[in-house]
């Protein structure tokens, strides 16, 4: 197995490949904290629809849920992309055309509603995690049901769901790198447009990949530090 | 809206259908195996297994699928000297992503399986393999199913990758057809209806052995 490949690290600092890795970086950052907390507002509400009482509320919560985790992200970016404004009346098309940066746009609209479907159903988990004992003793100390949730529920619940959130962020990291189909220049896509310029693609791919762990790395590391800053005593046991 | 345009292309679409099943199926034939045996290397008491285990496990899932596709399609050929043809790069890179998704679940399948089982199975003097193979992995198989089966569901959902790479699978050929008839509301809305059906089964049997297993 002859290796038949020259290293050539240097063009990674040369114009215009510098200029496309900064802004790639840029765009899977922004992109993704952006979507992040766009998803987490979204998924917040719709992981408690699906808890309240009423079958109506519980329905949509569940169907939001089962229709964006159902049908691939690839697929849902594209119908955002290609049939969405075709959906629109004819000015407002018009005006969504005429919008700066559609394909960001349209990014993000998939990325967070994707994930906000990934949120809720953690959400769901987390407070189905909670002890039956933390809701009869919020209501029976004479809590209204709203009530009960934002004082009793939502803290706890938030607590034992850190990790599980957390970790949606890298989700939502690694997902942005799709956008590149829609012509969004984030780092894949920036890796991927040196690679078809200068047939380096080691070089290039290593910057993309080199990206994603770091913040993998990071994230895990400030995941472990707020987990152990922010555990209920005696409820999370870590390693 | 002219649903016609999905009855003429259909034999089109359905080839690419084909192509999604059959990629997903050679997938997870080839990951499964190879993830069992990186499972136990990920728990094996030996570092020079376990440590070259967990990074392969880490790297690959910290990074983006289709960045690997893009790593495989391009190394494949240059690694081996000699075009191997499409199907075959992203195949590779595909096994070698998955593999790692399912060794974890097959290891927290195993982790999963009580230490006291272990040692129940060693004070009956059945030697550790045998333990192994007639305590902890028949239970652990059954914990595990449901998140196998939706892994599965994802690595179908993960086909649609190859179309950044070409490869006529559904979502690919649906762009195709799109090309040729400017009718993408209709197509794609057919694609997401295809998906969904075929995802929707998946998370619906998962949720039902879920329920249905009770071995703690």
């Amino acid at each position: 197995m002859a290796l038949n490949y020259d290293f050539e690290w240097g063009l990674l600092l040369e114009n215009p490949h510098k200029e496309w890795i900064i802004e790639g970086l840029a765009h899977t950052v922004g992109l993704s904290l952006t979507a992040w907390v766009i998803a987490l507002i979204i998924g917040i509400l719709i992981g408690t629809i699906r808890m309240t009482q009423s079958p109506l509320l519980r329905f949509i919560g569940t169907a939001y849920v089962e229709f964006f985790r159902n049908i691939p992200l690839l697929v849902q970016l594209f119908i955002w992309f290609f049939v969405f404004p075709l959906m629109l009346p004819n000015d407002l098309m018009f005006a969504w055309n005429r919008l700066p940066h559609v394909p960001l746009i349209t990014a993000l609209l998939a990325l967070s509603l994707f994930t906000a479907a990934r949120v809720a159903e953690h959400i769901r988990a987390g407070i189905s995690s909670i002890p039956k004992g933390q809701f009869d003793a919020a209501r029976s100390s004479g809590l209204t049901q709203v009530q009960m949730y934002r004082h009793v529920i939502i803290p706890y619940a938030f607590r034992v769901m850190i990790p599980t959130i957390t970790s949606e962020f890298l989700t939502v990291f690694k997902n942005s790198a799709l956008t590149l189909t829609i012509g969004v220049a984030e780092i894949t896509g920036a890796a991927k447009a040196i690679e078809a310029w200068s047939f380096h693609g080691i070089e290039a791919y290593t910057v993309a990949s080199v990206t994603y762990m770091t913040t993998t790395a990071t994230v895990v590391l400030f995941m472990g530090w707020l987990e152990h800053r922010l555990r209920i005593p005696g409820l999370i046991a870590r390693k | 809206m002219d649903w016609n345009v999905i009855i003429v292309n259909l034999p089109f679409l359905m080839k690419g259908l084909w192509m999604s099943i059959k990629l997903a199926v050679l997938v997870i034939c080839f990951a499964f195996p190879i993830a069992c045996v990186m499972a136990v290397g990920r728990i094996s008491n030996r570092l020079w297994i376990r440590y070259p285990s967990a990074i392969f496990v880490n790297i690959m899932r910290s990074n983006p699928l289709i960045l690997i596709v893009f790593w495989f399609f391009f190394l494949v050929p240059i690694l081996t000297g000699r075009p191997v043809g499409d199907f075959a790069s992203v195949m590779i890179g595909f096994v070698v992503f998955f593999a790692a998704y399912f060794t974890e679940i097959i290891r927290s399948g195993i982790q999963s399986v009580g230490h006291n089982q272990i040692q129940a199975g060693l004070s009956t003097g059945l030697s550790y393999f045998q333990t192994m193979r007639m305590i902890v992995l028949p239970q652990a198989l059954r914990n595990m199913i449901p998140a196998l089966i939706t892994e599965c569901v994802i690595v179908f959902q993960g086909t649609t990758i190859a179309y950044v790479v070409g490869l006529r699978e559904f979502l690919n050929s649906t762009f195709l057809v799109t090309e040729r008839t400017l009718r993408p509301a209709e197509l794609y809305i057919f694609a997401a209806i295809v998906y969904f059906i075929v995802c929707f089964a998946g998370s619906l049997l998962a949720r039902q052995l879920e329920k249905r297993k009770v071995i703690t």
